[in-house]
């Protein structure tokens, strides 16, 4: 790989997506409003190949394979929890061992893709990814980060933001919510220096964002991984119909920035025309409710100065200040 | 025809597994399996093997990538030992569960705490509701004639369960023995080309959802399958053992008797100790007392109609556990067989001994020493101590 290059894609149409068959069919059983399908229906749409995909444990998994139903037509397969991006890698070692026997017609071409939330990813599963990554197999990661154990009942994970309300961080007379910030997971991601991560999100302003990211990842002769901001909007305590005007606020605000790093290098993928507070995307949630109160001001303040400083960092990285 | 070679138990595997040619193998070095992947890793590297050898980052990782592998559609083989097979444990019950037919080694170690790298059967114990076939290797010769076995059992259609195949760790894996390996072409005919029984993942064309969720209307169907599988397995055993025999002169079933046939007090053992009990019971009949052996095989799926047939003339027998089950009755074999002695109307005096924890060898005075207290029982009329450890400083 020439550093820097970025993957050649085929440009596709809305029309053209439009015409292609959904793989994660209707009839499953996340909640309304839900981020992860938008997102994994997008990701599933934008490949020119057949597909493999893994599973980690989580509200997907969950939804979409209660037996004897599937919502799959690709070949699928869950294997645990912590597991999906060592699950994937030995299905695509097999299919190179079997193409290299002859078993596979080398014309024969196939994308393999781990689906796991940020609970599968961020935390339990990052050992499994890291040496996933470290060996070069050629697949896609996608972390569908809804900032939490939504599965489980909306537990605090390392994405979970600082303040927010979750079942094992609850807001109690002593303790206003979570007191860390979040990992900084596609960071470390990017640290692994694999040819393809980005950050991205179903955003209405831009349809394309998350789909061109795929198709980009899928080209590319290794593994690559997206995170991909996706609300639960039970965990985050929001109406079901506000779901991407929320994620579009998380990347207005600067709190999910959408980028990406191609053989290492950084390159912003969206600059909001203004950035907005990031008060106005948190008071939009329930969980952050309470950092509305006069005594938590401190947090708010420590909030915004974060994504600032985030904001900043990035900027120099993507060459944009 | 076989040729002699000088191999340790670890090498014998590498061969067997370079012989067997799998199309994926993932595995990460643990004590005292290490050798065993390295001289693999070697047969990768010269290019000897087709497999795509995955070095994973843990063994939990290893096992993951056999699923994942397996379940794409090809021949899937590891091995590890201990704390590694611990770490593989969730992992054991998903292969099995997903019915996919892999093959792995599983070089027996004591488990941490306290830390000791050598011998006893603590880890396979440790996953006998696991769900995997597992057969133990009395020495180097067993464990490859095992390994070649192995195959084709867990492959077969009426089974299709993944199989370990077990010998003692430093005395088999890290001992130089005398035995005789098939032939390349001979092995390849005998395990066959894998067969593919449901749609694999890669069979793109017909897309199949492995490790769905299965709950409360259709979980117990689906463990009782597999309950079925292994029942299965019985009969593929012996039929497999016979082909066998067929190549290698050397027949196999669900275990071994030595002197069984006529014997009072007879020693239920497996593993390489079972070559020190042989040489005792060979001491003993040289002095009139009526010894006898068995040495199991096949612990899953547990042969105990053969097992109590072949031990239901005996009027004492000691059952010899190399791990512990802690605050049971006695060890693990020793509540199976006292378990399915019951059935006899007039079933043995059993008594356990535990023995042989962390690499602590069994001696021939040792082994005396089980015996010597079988004709105390067999004199007493009754074992008054059921539990009890055969070497140990109290």
């Amino acid at each position: 790989m020439n550093a820097g290059a970025a993957p050649a894609t085929k440009p596709i149409t809305i029309k053209q997506l439009s015409q292609r068959p959904e793989i994660l069919v209707g009839g499953h059983r996340l909640c309304p409003g839900c981020g992860a399908p938008i997102a994994l229906r997008q990701i599933l749409l934008a490949s020119d190949y057949p597909v493999v995909l893994a599973n980690a444990t989580g509200c997907v998994e969950v939804s979409t394979s209660i037996f004897p139903f599937t919502s799959w037509r690709a070949p699928w397969i869950h294997n645990a929890f912590e597991n999906a991006a060592a699950t994937i890698s030995g299905a695509e070692a097999m299919y190179r061992s079997l193409k290299r026997q002859g078993k596979i017609p080398p014309e024969q071409e196939i994308r393999f893709i781990a689906f796991g939330g940020d609970g599968g990813t961020y935390d339990i599963g990052l050992q499994s990814l890291s040496g996933a990554l470290e060996r070069g197999h050629r697949f896609l990661y996608v972390c569908y980060n809804n900032e939490g154990y939504m599965n489980t009942g909306i537990q605090r994970s390392s994405a979970s933001p600082l303040g927010a309300d979750t079942t094992t961080t609850p807001v109690g007379a002593a303790i206003p919510g979570k007191r860390e910030f979040r990992k900084d997971l596609t960071s470390i991601v990017a640290a692994h220096d694999i040819p393809y991560v980005a950050q991205s999100a179903t955003i209405p302003s831009r349809w394309g964002e998350l789909i061109n990211k795929v198709r980009k990842a899928l080209e590319v002769p290794g593994p690559s991984f997206i995170n991909v901001l996706a609300s639960c909007n039970r965990g985050w305590r929001h109406n079901m119909d506000e779901t991407l005007e929320l994620t579009q606020l998380a990347v207005d605000t600067c709190y999910w920035p959408l980028y990406e790093v191609i053989n290492g290098e950084y390159r912003l993928t969206y600059k909001p025309k203004e950035k907005k507070p990031v008060a106005e995307w948190l008071k939009r949630q329930g969980r952050f409710r309470h950092l509305f109160r006069p005594e938590n001001e401190g947090i708010l303040k420590r909030v915004q100065e974060k994504v600032d400083q985030d904001w900043e960092r990035l900027l120099k990285k993507c060459g944009e200040l | 025809m076989g040729k002699i070679v000088a191999y340790t138990g670890n090498q014998a595997i590498a061969e067997g597994m370079r012989q067997i040619n799998p199309d994926v193998c993932a595995a990460y070095p643990i004590t005292p399996q290490t050798e065993l992947m390295q001289q693999f890793a070697s047969f990768v590297a010269d290019g000897l093997v087709d497999t795509e050898l995955v070095t994973v980052e843990s063994e939990h990782s290893a096992m993951s990538a056999c699923v994942g592998a397996a379940a794409a559609g090809g021949r899937v083989m590891t091995a590890t030992s201990a704390q590694g097979m611990a770490l593989m444990w969730e992992i054991m019950y998903c292969a099995s569960g997903l019915r996919l037919p892999i093959v792995m080694t599983i070089v027996n170690r004591a488990l941490n705490a306290p830390l000791n790298i050598h011998g006893d059967h603590s880890d396979a114990m440790g996953a006998r509701d696991s769900g995997w076939i597992q057969i133990f290797s009395e020495n180097a010769q067993e464990a490859y004639d095992n390994l070649m076995q192995a195959v084709r059992i867990g492959e077969e259609a009426s089974v299709r369960l993944p199989v370990a195949v077990c010998y003692d760790g430093f005395i088999i894996s890290h001992s130089i023995e005398r035995m005789e390996i098939l032939e390349d072409e001979e092995v390849k005919g005998f395990v066959g080309p894998y067969q593919n029984l449901y749609h694999p993942m890669l069979d793109i064309a017909h897309p199949v959802t492995y490790g769905p969720v299965d709950l409360q209307d259709y979980y117990t169907e689906h463990k009782r399958q597999q309950v079925e599988a292994m029942k299965n397995a019985l009969p593929v055993i012996l039929g497999v053992a016979e082909e066998y025999k067929k190549l290698t002169g050397r027949g196999f079933g669900y275990f071994e008797t030595y002197r069984l046939d006529d014997a009072e007090i007879g020693m239920f053992i497996m593993g390489s100790a079972a070559g020190t009990a042989k040489e005792v019971v060979d001491e003993l009949r040289a002095t009139g007392i009526k010894a006898g052996l068995l040495k199991l095989r096949i612990f899953r799926p547990f042969p105990y109609q053969e097992v109590t047939a072949a031990l239901k003339n005996l009027k004492v027998l000691a059952i010899m556990d190399r791990a512990e089950s802690f605050g049971a009755m006695g060890g693990p074999t020793f509540n199976e067989i006292r378990s399915a002695l019951l059935s006899l109307k007039k079933p043995p005096l059993t008594f356990n001994y535990v023995y042989g924890l962390g690499g602590r060898e069994p001696s021939l005075a040792e082994i005396h020493k089980a015996f010597a207290r079988g004709r105390e029982v067999l004199t007493a009329g009754k074992a008054e101590v059921l539990h009890d450890y055969l070497q140990v400083r109290e």
